[in-house]
């Protein structure tokens, strides 16, 4: 017994020194195995007397809890260090480039129509599209627009066929809607449409979304509400709108829509012609004789319709400078958007 | 429409300055383009004369002039312009003066010789574009005034882009009106005194086309004499409207037609023989117009004549033979209403487009005629001297038009417009527009339209009228549209924002291309398919309708990878056109092309090139959007694809579209130096989806099985799968290709091809004979069927 203090400190010393789990395991066996130095003591107990004999075994069993301890605690110790080293030796550069497909995109004139359609959309208007050789008919007699109507002039139509032709406008969806569709009718009309015109500021095709709503007592005012919350939600600002009266065979009263200059904010500039406005919509009240041809009843339903050309918003929206860069397709262009 | 501000404020004074009263017409309809001063800023610059004009001693190109100021004075002026010449008015720029850009004439010495001042051609005073010398002012020019005071060169010239409807606007008659109306103020047309008869000289009109001319005026003035050009105040007009003058006669009938917006045409009456006759062309007839080009008229075509030939394309241009020429001493004058109808298209056809078909075929007041007659007539015999006979007048009166009467409800009013007008305004509004009112009661009004406004025919056009001379930005504006009902969206119809979300998440890159192509790419691509070609193409190699969407991609990847882009991914979404038995098909369609590198050149490597299974693999994941099943079959159809990496996409038996490598050749050939691979397919069977309809989750545990077999190279892993499927029996859950190998250790005739098979019962766990059993029968299947043997 005389010996429990020396040999648990000897014990906790070669704990101390050890440096390999199995260093830790032959000290464990050589003082608490079986045949370890102090069990071995828990023999001797024996030889002493009663009154002495718990008091001799509470500190023999707190000395083997003390070496225990401090090999339990050493193995941890080991073990961590172990996992850290693993650790420090898998350390990567994580600023590298990750492995990965990388994301196209959408055209720009594809990201404009979207966001026309969501605007639209979120006010319950429907979304129609038609063929793009449409005959005679839909893109003209039906939108109020006879043969040797001037306006055809202004149309530069591209022809298939005496009585086919590329569709000048998507108008003719609009038609097709009001003949397979009873009122109340909200519907936006977005696709490619076609022009016999190419110059810095015309593309043969180009892209329009025209809009319908037909509904009992639809009137001017209610035109001009949502042409006006349109163009603010779509520029995101509280952009000054006007309407100027114009002509479309189509609608009557009809109006041109203007913004402020988006780049000048109204002083003049270049992009506005020194006007302070830019024309960025054609709108109106839809003709009595577009109603007609479509049968619906004049007397009891009005409506309005509204056309912009895609490009045109695009172009404003995100500052592009020339319409032909559309259809070029140069990755370079594609990529910022 | 240009017209001088000037001019328009001797119709109409309304109290507004340039500025407002071009925002004014702009904001009424009558779109002001541009507003332009007639001349540059400049002052100190005179009407000169050149008294003299002596060769420079020391310089070829100058003379020195003697040039004649105010107050009778001369000063000595060394001039470089050719046209310096003795008894020449010119503009004269004194000491002191200053021209446009801020230049100050001073005193100054040319070789020696001193000069008091500058003679000035148009363009230095930025009032035209002529610069090939001195600005040769008229005769009667008063020498030492003012130029600015002479000319009236402070004045603005504005230039208005109508509208169709608006022909009403095409003279200055209509756009006073206009300004009249808008300022509430009224309209002082100048007094148009009817010339009295004062021969009887006169020509027969017979209209033999009464619906395409109803009306025909022909005057005969006789003994003109055209050696005095037009008066300064007439040719200022003239300029200030962009039309060149020309002589009196030609300069009247245009200065007519700039104000009261009828045009009109002057014959020399010694070239008609017989009579005239408004009739239509014949087929194929002959008819050299003013501008010395001959055309072949069509029958459609209407035209002045005599009892020999055709003199006038009718509305369009006069002809050369019976052309005033500056020998002429008789006229036969013309002022006619012709059918818009009858002129419409008709000068486009013969590729001309002139002010006075511009007019005719939007509307001529047909009233208008007997007045500019009159207007004309004394205008020439003002200038020009000469006897007028009386105004023929040929007409049909059943195929005038007729002044439309409409009727405004003052209920419309309000639901049209969003807001009611007081009925003052109304009338006022409707009236000076030149409506006549004539009825009314407590509903409303009936006007009767006049007879230049051709646009008036329904209550709809009343309260544009309205809207536009009220102003329609100051008309209400609401916001309760609220749609009545929520739409009605089927899930199991899928969207093209879906289709592109996912493309666009694999790296592809949206391109637009347009729909027509070059016609020899649509035949290097497609030899042997019809297409639809376009009649006027806006350039030989736009002028084929496509057929598919890959031609474009693959020029669009072409240009590219000259721009030095190696790595190309891109889709289209749209129509292609394909002619057929059941008619011409308008097919929605998707494509997709990809070249180049796997991935983006990176520290991990992918600089492999893509092939067939990237596109595949891109393709269907796509296809996984729909959630229907799609097959592929090997495809070798198709001319334009590598025969033998090329699958046709299935749907329900039928091929929806194909992917693949592109035809090495033909890439050769559009210049790609690197193989491109395609898909195409048509959107509509795409976009079928189905809503999902719940199956129990089984808790029972999955057995596994791999067998790999030996099998002819050839055999498609499509059809061994199809066969394991035929007999694995219904708890086969999944199956899988897991591994193909050939090569080294392999027959070459035949390849490995390895299966994973997954087991599951629904409601137990299967037993080890069941599964064998299954295995059991796919091995001797695929030995029995496909000469497989297993490894």
């Amino acid at each position: 017994m005389e010996n429990l203090q020396a040999l648990t400190e000897e014990a906790l010393a070669k704990i101390e020194q050890s440096n390999d789990l199995a260093a830790l395991d032959q000290i464990r066996v050589e003082y608490l195995g079986k045949k370890g130095s102090i069990s071995a003591l828990l023999k001797t107990l024996g030889k002493l007397s009663p009154e002495e004999r718990p008091k001799a075994g509470e500190q023999i069993n707190i000395a083997k809890g003390t070496v225990a301890q401090a090999i339990s605690a050493k193995k941890e110790a080991m073990e961590q260090a172990l996992i850290a080293a693993k650790l420090a030796s898998e350390t990567i550069d994580v600023s590298l480039d990750g492995r990965r497909a990388e994301r196209g995109g959408l055209h720009p004139v594809t990201r404009t129509l979207r966001r026309i359609e969501a605007i639209f959309s979120a006010a319950g208007y429907g979304v129609a599209e038609g063929p793009e050789i449409e005959d005679d008919f839909h893109n003209f007699e039906a939108l109020n627009i006879p043969a040797h109507h001037p306006a055809r002039a202004m149309h530069d139509t591209f022809y298939i066929s005496p009585s086919e032709v590329l569709r000048t406008h998507t108008s003719p969806v609009q038609i097709r809607t009001m003949e397979t569709q009873e009122p109340p009718i909200r519907v936006i009309c977005p696709g490619r449409v076609y022009r016999c015109d190419s110059d810095l500021t015309h593309t043969p095709m180009f892209h329009q979304v025209e809009g319908l709503a037909i509904d009992k007592k639809m009137s001017f005012a209610d035109l001009k509400g949502t042409v006006d919350q349109f163009l603010k939600a779509f520029f995101e600002a509280d952009v000054p709108v006007r309407f100027r009266p114009s002509y479309f065979p189509f609608t009557e009263p009809s109006a041109e829509v203007d913004i402020q200059c988006t780049h000048c904010g109204g002083e003049g500039c270049r992009i506005c012609k020194n006007t302070g406005w830019l024309e960025v919509m054609g709108c109106g009240m839809v003709h009595p004789n577009v109603f007609n041809s479509c049968g619906i009843d004049t007397e009891k339903y009005s409506g309005f319709a509204f056309g912009m050309g895609v490009e045109r918003l695009a172009m404003l929206r995100y500052g592009v400078n020339d319409l032909r860069l559309f259809f070029e397709n140069d990755l370079d262009f594609l990529q910022q958007f | 429409m240009k017209f001088s501000e000037s001019w328009l404020r001797e119709w109409v004074q309304p109290q507004v300055e340039t500025a407002e009263l071009v925002e004014q017409l702009t904001m009424a309809g009558l779109e002001v383009d541009a507003v332009e001063s007639v001349a540059g800023e400049f002052s100190g610059v005179v009407v000169g004369l050149i008294k003299e004009a002596e060769q420079h001693p020391d310089a070829d190109k100058l003379r020195v002039c003697q040039v004649e100021g105010p107050n009778g004075e001369s000063f000595q002026v060394v001039c470089g312009a050719p046209n310096a010449r003795v008894g020449l008015k010119a503009p004269f720029a004194m000491i002191g003066a200053v021209l446009p850009g801020n230049f100050k004439i001073k005193k100054a010495k040319l070789r020696g010789v001193e000069s008091f001042g500058m003679l000035c051609g148009q363009t230095e005073l930025e009032a035209g574009d002529d610069d090939s010398g001195l600005w040769e002012l008229a005769a009667d020019a008063p020498v030492g005034e003012d130029l600015r005071a002479y000319l009236s060169l402070d004045d603005k010239i504005i230039e208005v882009d109508l509208t169709p409807n608006r022909a009403d606007c095409l003279g200055l008659k209509g756009i006073a009106r206009e300004v009249g109306v808008l300022n509430r103020c009224d309209v002082s047309a100048p007094q148009i005194e009817t010339v009295a008869p004062a021969t009887d000289s006169k020509i027969a009109v017979t209209l033999k086309a009464p619906q395409a001319c109803p009306r025909y005026l022909g005057r005969v003035v006789e003994g003109v004499d055209l050696s005095k050009p037009s008066p300064l105040w007439l040719q200022e007009k003239l300029r200030r409207s962009d039309v060149r003058p020309i002589d009196a006669v030609v300069d009247v009938t245009n200065y007519v037609l700039l104000e009261l917006g009828q045009p009109m045409h002057a014959f020399d009456l010694n070239k008609i023989s017989g009579g005239i006759q408004v009739r239509m062309a014949e087929q194929g007839e002959a008819l050299t117009l003013l501008d010395e080009q001959e055309i072949k008229l069509n029958d459609d075509t209407l035209v002045i004549a005599d009892d020999k030939q055709a003199l006038a394309a009718a509305g369009i241009m006069g002809g050369l033979s019976s052309s005033v020429t500056a020998g002429t001493q008789n006229l036969l004058l013309e002022a006619a209403y012709f059918d818009p109808i009858a002129i419409a298209g008709r000068a486009r056809n013969y590729g001309l487009h002139t002010d006075s078909s511009h007019r005719f075929e939007r509307g001529v007041d047909y009233n208008l005629a007997a007045q500019a007659m009159e207007r004309a007539t004394g205008l020439i015999i003002e200038i020009c001297g000469g006897q007028a006979g009386p105004v023929v007048v040929a007409e049909d009166q059943a195929n005038l038009p007729t002044q439309s009467t409409v009727t405004l409800r003052k209920k419309r009013i309000e639901s049209g417009l969003g807001f009611a007008i007081p009925d003052a305004d109304v009338i006022e509004i409707l009236n000076r527009l030149g409506l006549e009112q004539l009825d009314c009661d407590e509903q409303g009004w009936t006007f009767k339209a006049p007879s230049y406004r051709f646009d008036i025919a329904i209550e709809e056009d009343l309260l544009e009228e309205l809207a536009r001379i009220y102003g329609y930005n100051k008309l209400p504006t609401t916001t309760n549209f609220v749609p009545q009902k929520l739409p009605s969206k089927s899930e199991s119809q899928k969207s093209i924002d879906e289709l592109s979300a996912q493309l666009v998440a694999r790296d592809y890159r949206e391109v637009i291309t347009y729909s027509f192509i070059d016609p020899a790419l649509q035949q290097r691509f497609f030899a042997d398919d019809a297409a639809v070609n376009l009649l006027n193409p806006i350039s030989a190699d736009l002028s084929v309708m496509r057929t598919s969407l890959i031609p474009g991609l693959v020029q669009t990847c072409a240009n590219n990878l000259k721009r030095q882009h190696s790595r190309i991914r891109l889709f289209e979404r749209g129509l292609r056109f394909v002619p057929g038995d059941q008619g011409l098909a308008q097919v929605d369609g998707l494509a997709g092309l990809i070249c180049g590198e796997r991935y983006n050149a990176s520290w991990h490597g992918g600089k492999e090139p893509v092939d067939f299974y990237d596109i595949k693999g891109d393709l269907e994941s796509l296809l996984a959007v729909s959630e229907l099943s799609f097959g592929f079959e090997a495809e070798q159809g198709l001319k334009h694809m590598h025969p033998g990496q090329c699958a046709s996409i299935l749907s329900g038996g039928e091929k929806i579209g194909y992917v693949g490598a592109l035809h090495p050749e033909l890439a050769k050939a559009v210049g790609l130096k690197k193989a491109a691979f395609v898909f195409e397919l048509d959107l509509k069977p795409v976009l079928q989806s189905k809503v999902p309809a719940y199956q129990n989750i089984s808790r029972y545990p999955e057995v596994e099985r791999d067998l790999a077999f030996l099998a002819p190279v050839q055999t498609p892993a499509s059809t061994m799968l199809a066969a394991i499927q035929t007999v694995a029996g219904e708890n086969l859950k999944q199956l899988k290709v897991f591994d193909i190998y050939s090569g080294e250790g392999i027959d070459s005739e035949r390849k490995s091809i390895a299966f994973n098979l997954t087991f599951q019962h629904s409601s137990r766990t299967l037993n080890e004979d069941e599964v064998n059993a299954a295995v059991d029968a796919v091995i001797s299947k695929l030995e029995g069927e496909f000469d497989a043997t297993l490894r």
